[in-house]
């Protein structure tokens, strides 16, 4: 029951490999002796289906249409200034109260550390950040630190980056697909139901594509979303459909009816679970054959730690993320988790989520996140 | 990719080895890796001073122990005081003396708790208890669809007199300190023992909730209030956690989506920071993935020790019982190990998913992290291509083997016949090697074999540690293919000696402190096996 002879250089690894194959089987003989080992667990497929009815309403495109159930969401301009002073209340202050002493001592140094890694920044970030800092300190001692600190961040969270939706523009008549991931719990339906209101709001034709249909009323949660902007859902027939059914359903149907964008919501799934993980690597691949995802969201939950990195970094290689929705800012959590997945990967946070509201998703603005947390 | 603290610690105390005293300086050193490993895992940044102060303060001078040496002396400090705040005070559910026992669940959004309810419910039911189900989160919508599913899975009813929020739009209505009540009249009538009350997230700063949280509780008077927290929070896990014992006082916590590869620094800090007992762990998506928490396995995940219990425990759920126990058999049998055994021993390992993962889950990997990192997954696609690419009678018997056969097998796989050539000695060497064990009537890879020169290394679990160099080297050397077969396979057999000797130290974090290293009972280690076996 030894695997050390796989060919090629993998020698070391099928030692690690032989050593597990020799811990179940050799162990089960040891065992065996003294008692039967138990009968064996079936495998975990963890993502049994449930609900999954059927497909929804007819498109209504809704700017257009001033019928009473449906309604015309706030268009998204100028959302984000509702983020500036709550966020600058956390980090901004304590930063303030820092910088206003003048010369920062080693104990100011400590603190200001501190204060980035309570905001979930990162250990490793926070180093460079740090270092940073002080490297501009060094090189024009007469600055005003606060300035600096501004500028460090302003440079980690680059302005620069696109941060639009890549759907092309209203009414050129392709058909885009984005597809949101994401860990269990983040508010993906949530986000997906915004979305498909920001989009609705710039006169765009949605398809909303339920292809979560593990979550119990994952799919219901999203038509509710759907219907009250006028927006068809493609929903499962069945219990337990295949995922990547549903989401290439929801791609042909947008496809038929000529829609502009396709939005397909997906299961929570934790980037540890192989199986997930491939079964969400096939919802990419068929929804790429009718157009191939020009946006894949990462939503992250603020209160998230570091194993957001993680998360972007995994989610990534299945499939490669163009942008993250930052969601639950509205809580205390600061949501800086973002500058170290924008410095390791180079995703860029796209849309902030800034409470329960219908309309509180708002673009992401770097100079606006940047000057809230120096509570300017 | 991140060295985890046992690879820090290793390159700290690199030149200390010997040095039998911890002097302050090799202190400052250490703590700052600590520190490091801790704000890496969540740990929350208070948290992380006072847990740091103290094992300066418990490292420096007294302790020095003629056993240890610098960096397992730390380890075993660090991880002592890990599993002292974990597992303070870890109790069991509370039940009431007469009536129906009230637990309530509590958390922010999407912690975790509707699903949670289910869960638990479960649990109840399997000992034995009737369990009711209530649903009073009227906030999130399809919230009282969700729990109602659930139940249904669990086999639990739910009492849901108000359907809650069907619809975005919808304004929440229905009183759920009123449902709460209700449910436990219910309850009360219908002789349930356990009324399980599941209320709406929230945040913790939102007021009005939190009241409508801390009504509920009045109302209802739960002999249990669990806190739902997320593996995954980071630094604000103690806002939260204060504001709900603020709001709430919850009197036990409940650890979620433990099945992810966070490291769930936050069990840590809502114990410290609260006192509160950390009760359960949740750790997957169906009703049975609900354990109770274990503070030892949660210290060296935080510390990012290598989990080998949650490996074992990975191995145990794709492994194919009745396979392992046929193989098992042929070993002890003395029966020739065949090629068609490897191939099925292979694809139940990759069953198991990413083989890099498994590997950074094995403590001491640090030191060959590289190898893994470039190790080509594909390899094992490639050796099952070639056994498949032979008839079963080949497989059985690769002697017969000839220079054609060869040659058809690479075609049949797209390899060359030299990769044949070359899975085929190596097969063989390992066979002998099997034979050489079975008629020894040692257990292969079993430690206190002769030649498992590391296994008391590993049984220590911190790589670098004097002992486990000795496991660490062979293995370097396995990579570099040692040409000598001979030599070669006494490197595996090393190799393999040591690896369950790991799964006994797991079970105590890092086994140094608990057990005399040297001493290997056999007791000892078929208990711990039996973990992985299935119980």
């Amino acid at each position: 029951m030894d695997v050390s002879w796989i060919p090629g250089d993998s020698d070391l690894l099928v030692t690690v490999v032989a050593g597990l194959v020799v811990l179940g089987g050799a162990g089960a003989a040891l065992l065996g002796r003294t008692r039967k080992a138990p009968p064996r667990e079936a495998p975990p497929r963890e993502d049994d289906a449930a609900v999954a009815p059927a497909a929804a309403p007819a498109e209504a495109p809704v700017a257009t249409e001033p019928e009473s159930a449906v309604e015309t969401p706030e268009a998204v301009d100028h959302r984000f200034g509702r983020l500036r002073g709550r966020v600058g209340a956390g980090l901004g202050q304590s930063l303030l109260a820092i910088f206003r002493r003048g010369s920062l001592s080693q104990d100011d140094w400590d603190e200001l550390e501190e204060t980035l890694l309570l905001a979930d920044v990162g250990a490793a970030a926070t180093d460079e950040l740090m270092a940073d800092l002080k490297a501009r300190l060094r090189a024009d001692p007469q600055a005003d630190p606060r300035a600096l600190l501004r500028a460090a961040l302003l440079d980690v969270v680059d302005p620069g980056l696109d941060r639009s939706l890549r759907l092309g523009a209203a009414g050129d008549g392709a058909l885009h697909s984005a597809i949101v991931v994401g860990v269990n719990g983040v508010g993906k339906t949530t986000t997906v139901g915004k979305l498909a209101r920001v989009l609705v709001a710039e006169d765009r034709t949605v398809v909303l594509g339920a292809a979560d249909t593990f979550r119990a009323a994952a799919a219901d949660q999203l038509e509710t979303w759907g219907t009250r902007v006028g927006v068809p859902v493609v929903r499962s027939h069945v219990d337990g459909a295949d995922p990547a059914s549903v989401a290439f359903e929801a791609a042909d149907r947008a496809r038929a009816e000529q829609a502009e964008v396709l939005l397909v919501d997906t299961a929570g799934r934790l980037q540890n679970k192989q199986g997930l993980m491939d079964e969400l690597g096939k919802i990419v691949r068929v929804v790429s054959k009718v157009s191939p995802p020009s946006e894949v969201l990462l939503v992250l939950d603020a209160t998230t730690g570091q194993n957001g990195l993680t998360q972007a970094r995994v989610f990534g290689q299945v499939a490669p993320l163009t942008g993250i929705v930052l969601t639950k800012l509205d809580g205390t959590a600061k949501g800086g988790i973002v500058l170290a997945v924008q410095r390791e990967l180079g995703v860029p946070v796209k849309f902030v989520g800034l409470g329960e509201g219908a309309d509180d998703l708002a673009p992401f603005d770097p100079a606006g996140f940047v000057d809230s947390l120096l509570g300017e | 990719m991140f060295a985890n603290l046992s690879d820090r610690l290793t390159e700290t105390f690199r030149n200390l080895r010997g040095k039998g005293r911890l002097t302050e300086a090799d202190i400052d050193g250490t703590i700052r890796e600590i520190r490091r490993a801790l704000l890496d895992a969540d740990v929350a940044v208070p948290v992380v001073r006072t847990f740091t102060a103290n094992i300066r303060e418990r490292a420096l001078g007294a302790e020095v122990s003629g056993a240890l040496n610098p960096g397992q002396q730390v380890v075993k400090i660090v991880n002592e005081e890990l599993i002292a705040i974990l597992g303070g005070e870890t109790r069991a559910l509370r039940f009431a003396k007469h009536g129906p026992t009230v637990i309530m669940l509590a958390g922010l959004q999407g912690a975790g708790k509707t699903t949670l309810a289910g869960k638990l419910a479960h649990h109840l039911k399997g000992q034995g208890h009737t369990p009711l189900l209530v649903a009073a989160d009227l906030q999130r919508p399809n919230a009282v669809t969700q729990l109602k599913v659930v139940g249904e899975r669990a086999g639990v009813p739910v009492f849901a007199p108000e359907a809650g929020v069907t619809r975005e739009d919808e304004r929440p209505r229905g009183n759920p300190v009123k449902v709460a009540k209700k449910g436990l009249k219910e309850a009360e009538q219908r002789q349930h023992s356990v009324v399980i009350v599941d209320t709406a997230g929230r945040l913790g700063i939102d007021q009005e909730l939190m009241r409508q949280a801390s009504d509920i509780r009045k109302a209802v008077e739960p002999d249990e209030v669990l806190f739902v927290i997320d593996a995954m929070i980071g630094q604000d896990a103690v806002a939260t956690a204060t504001a709900f014992q603020e709001g709430v006082d919850f009197t036990g916590v409940v650890l979620t989506k433990l099945d992810g590869d966070a490291r769930g620094g936050a069990a840590l800090s809502v114990a410290e920071v609260t006192g509160r007992p950390i009760m359960f762990a949740s750790t997957g998506e169906k009703l049975d993935d609900f354990e109770v928490f274990h503070p030892d396995r949660m210290a060296s995940r935080i510390l990012d020790m290598g989990d080998i219990l949650t490996l074992i425990e990975q191995a145990e759920r794709t492994f194919d019982q009745a396979e392992a126990e046929r193989m098992a058999q042929k070993v002890t049998q003395g029966e020739d190990f065949t090629l068609a055994d490897f191939l099925s021993q292979m694809q139940q390992l990759k069953n198991m998913g990413s083989m890099k993962k498994m590997l950074t889950m094995l403590p001491g990997m640090g030191q060959i992290r590289d190898q893994i990192e470039n190790f080509d997954e594909r390899e094992l696609v490639r050796t099952e291509a070639i056994i498949q690419s032979m008839t079963p009678a080949e497989r059985d018997n690769p002697k017969i083997l000839n220079g054609s056969r060869r040659s058809r097998i690479a075609a049949g796989s797209g390899m060359q016949v030299s990769d044949v050539n070359s899975l085929v000695k190596r097969f063989e060497q390992a066979q002998q090697m099997m034979r050489a064990m079975s008629r020894g009537g040692g257990m292969p890879g079993m430690p206190g074999m002769p030649g498992a020169g590391g296994a008391p290394g590993a049984f220590g679990g911190l790589p670098g540690g004097k002992k486990s160099k000795g496991k660490q080297a062979p293995q370097r050397k396995v990579k570099g293919k040692s040409g000598n077969p001979a030599k070669r396979a006494q490197q595996e057999a090393d190799a393999r000696a040591g690896r369950p000797a790991q799964a006994p130290s797991q079970g105590s974090a890092f086994g140094l402190g608990q057990q005399a290293p040297q001493d290997v009972d056999r007791d000892a280690l078929s208990a711990d096996l039996s973990k992985y076996l299935g119980r």
